[in-house]
């Protein structure tokens, strides 16, 4: 519980762009895994002798397996664009959080390693040795990188820097250096099923309680069934819904709307969790291992239909890798979208009238919603162009008469990253996480001051848990961040005809 | 990392969350809240003789609503929130009290 030891930044009148100070985040460094960490992925337990062939070795190997990969580090001319598109250089002044400047500590090593010019003539185009400088400064700034993808939207190119950063992170794990956040977690999984730990008996007891919580608010037996065989859906969330706020109450909230749309449903002890964290970490084995626990809980418990909660990176797993990576889904209904968000699931309902909701239960409140980076610019949602930016919102103006927007320049496709996105959710990464979600801050005071807004409200775990760490240090309550579902579940209206 | 209390050494993690969880005692848990600038009364012993409890049946902490519930019986029904808790706990009663009572840090989008 270290005393905070950075300022937090001002919020101003007007966005500016800071000027730039050097090194101004050289400090910030996640912990390193541990051997217990490592070994569980397939790692190295600590940095190996032979790290720089390694390294090396890697990189090569990447570059000849994703050849987007290859592309992104040839084709960059420097314009500029995404300098000032990056939330963590906005809330830092650090220019090595622009992202060009992030990814040439590994184009430079690229270079000097893998072209033609680089090998014989380094110093003409930039290309640097592979020293251990080099790798120190490789898992600071990779771990300063939230994999957020809004730079690449403003990129004429379309360069992706989460895909070098990704690429960065995972070469630093296959030499011994990986994270501990990131890897402590993705072991759990393994062992336990789910990023907490939280054993089946625990999670039984949780659901049990919540029950018990529902049927004392609204004297209606609301379940919230865990391995039951035969369910027509499987829901796959995070399991920060089971176990924080605002998250739990977002829980509730697809609770409630199963029982009122009287569609069965189950949660699956043995796949407890929708994130997956073996994208951040950029690892396909991981990834792909992660989330074939949800393929064998499908398969055992006999479902028709995946539904995915509350979850950013989640969706884009589900929505854009999924299917090479567990599928085929020939085993479910056809009828249905594979995979299904909760979002999307419960618009449905509206739509077909099957669901009454009463939006002046959130009369005390005026929302706002903040775009999820993965939800919006990895993925869609429904059958319509933009569906990922229209649904949610659609759901948040059912359930409640107040809604306004933040600026267009920090919702929708051009959403700012909450600052604790891609494996960066973590107490050792504070000072980056609070700068980091300036930008976002930002818009969301400006909406606060000229339209009264109260909440935000949110469609990732991540996020949730990252405002609701960061916004009390702008001044702002940890309580303003809610999850959409919440919103739904307390409009939802049930009489004895439901 | 360590933490030394009349000769007796705790070994913790780097966020200073002890390592065995058997080492456990209540001289511990007070050194690590004076750490932290903090004074344990009743209140705080609840939760932590709480904690300790559910993490010896279900080997985890328990989830927000577990514990504002077990509160709530404990204390009245005024205190069984999360409001509450951070008073005691300003750093967050997940992260904070478990700490003292000697358990791991909760992980994952928390």
């Amino acid at each position: 519980m270290a005393k905070q030891e950075f300022e937090t930044p001002s919020l101003k009148k007007i966005p500016e762009i800071p000027p730039v100070r050097i090194g101004a985040m050289a400090h910030s460094k996640p912990f390193i895994a541990k051997a217990e960490h490592q070994e569980a992925l397939g790692y190295p337990n600590e940095l190996v002798n032979n790290w720089k062939q390694v390294a090396l070795d890697k990189m090569e190997e990447l570059l000849g397996k994703y050849r987007s990969l290859q592309v992104f580090m040839d084709t960059c001319v420097k314009c500029g664009s995404c300098t000032d598109k990056c939330h963590y250089f906005l809330g830092t002044a650090d220019p090595k959080n622009m992202p060009v400047a992030r990814q040439d500590l590994l184009r430079n090593v690229y270079r000097r390693y893998f072209t033609f010019a680089g090998k014989y003539f380094p110093k003409l185009v930039g290309a640097v040795d592979l020293t251990e400088e080099v790798v120190d400064e490789w898992y600071r700034y990779y771990h300063q990188c939230s994999e957020c993808r809004r730079c690449s939207v403003y990129c004429p190119f379309g360069i992706d820097t989460a895909e070098v950063t990704m690429a960065g992170r995972e070469i630093l794990a296959a030499i011994g250096v990986g994270q501990k956040y990131s890897n402590e977690i993705i072991g759990k999984v393994f062992k336990i099923g789910n990023n907490l730990g939280l054993p089946e008996p625990a999670l039984a007891d949780t659901l049990e309680g919540l029950e018990e919580e529902i049927e004392e608010d609204i004297e209606v037996p609301v379940k919230l069934p865990l391995d039951q065989k035969g369910a027509d859906v499987l829901l796959i969330t995070p399991s920060a819904d089971f176990f924080a706020e605002p998250h739990v109450d977002g829980l509730i909230g697809y609770a409630k709307v199963f029982h009122q749309a009287g569609i069965s449903w189950t949660l699956s002890s043995h796949a407890s969790e929708a994130a997956n964290f073996g994208l951040f970490i950029g690892s396909y084995e991981n990834m792909q291992k992660v989330a074939m626990r949800i393929r064998e809980a499908a398969l055992e418990l006999g479902v028709k239909r995946i539904v995915v909660g509350e979850c950013g990176h989640a969706w884009r797993v589900a929505y854009s890798f999924w299917n090479t990576l567990i599928g085929p889904f020939d085993f479910l209904d056809p009828n249905y979208p594979v995979p299904q968000h909760i979002c999307e699931f419960t618009y449905d309902l509206i739509k077909r009238g099957a669901l009454k909701l009463d939006p002046s239960a959130n009369d005390d409140k005026v929302l706002t919603f903040h775009d999820s980076c993965n939800v919006s610019r990895a993925s869609r949602m429904g059958d319509m162009p933009g569906g990922q930016f229209v649904i949610p919102r659609e759901l948040i103006k059912a359930s409640c008469n107040h809604f306004v927007d933040m600026a267009a320049d920090t919702i929708g496709e051009a959403t700012y990253c909450c600052g604790g996105g891609g494996g960066l959710l973590t107490d050792d990464l504070l000072e980056l996480r609070v700068k980091g979600a300036l930008p976002r801050v930002q818009a969301l005071s400006e909406v606060i001051e000229n339209h009264g807004v109260t909440h935000m409200a949110a469609i990732c775990a991540i996020c949730k848990s990252q405002f609701s760490k960061v916004l009390p240090h702008y001044g702002f309550g940890m309580d303003m961040i809610i999850s959409v579902h919440q919103l739904i579940g307390d409009a939802l209206v049930f009489d004895s005809t439901h | 990392m360590a933490i030394e209390i009349n000769g007796k050494t705790y070994e913790t993690d780097e966020e200073g969350y002890l390592a065995d969880l058997n080492q456990w005692d209540e001289e511990v848990a007070k050194k690590m809240a004076e750490l932290d600038d903090c004074e344990l009364d009743e209140n705080h012993w609840q939760v932590i003789n709480f904690l300790r409890e559910y993490y010896d049946e279900y080997q985890i902490a328990p989830a927000v609503r577990v514990l504002t519930k077990a509160i709530g019986k404990k204390l009245g029904k005024d205190k069984g929130n999360s409001k509450y808790l951070y008073q005691l706990f300003p750093y967050g009663p997940a992260k904070q009290a478990c700490k003292y009572a000697g358990l791991p840090k909760p992980t994952g989008c928390v």
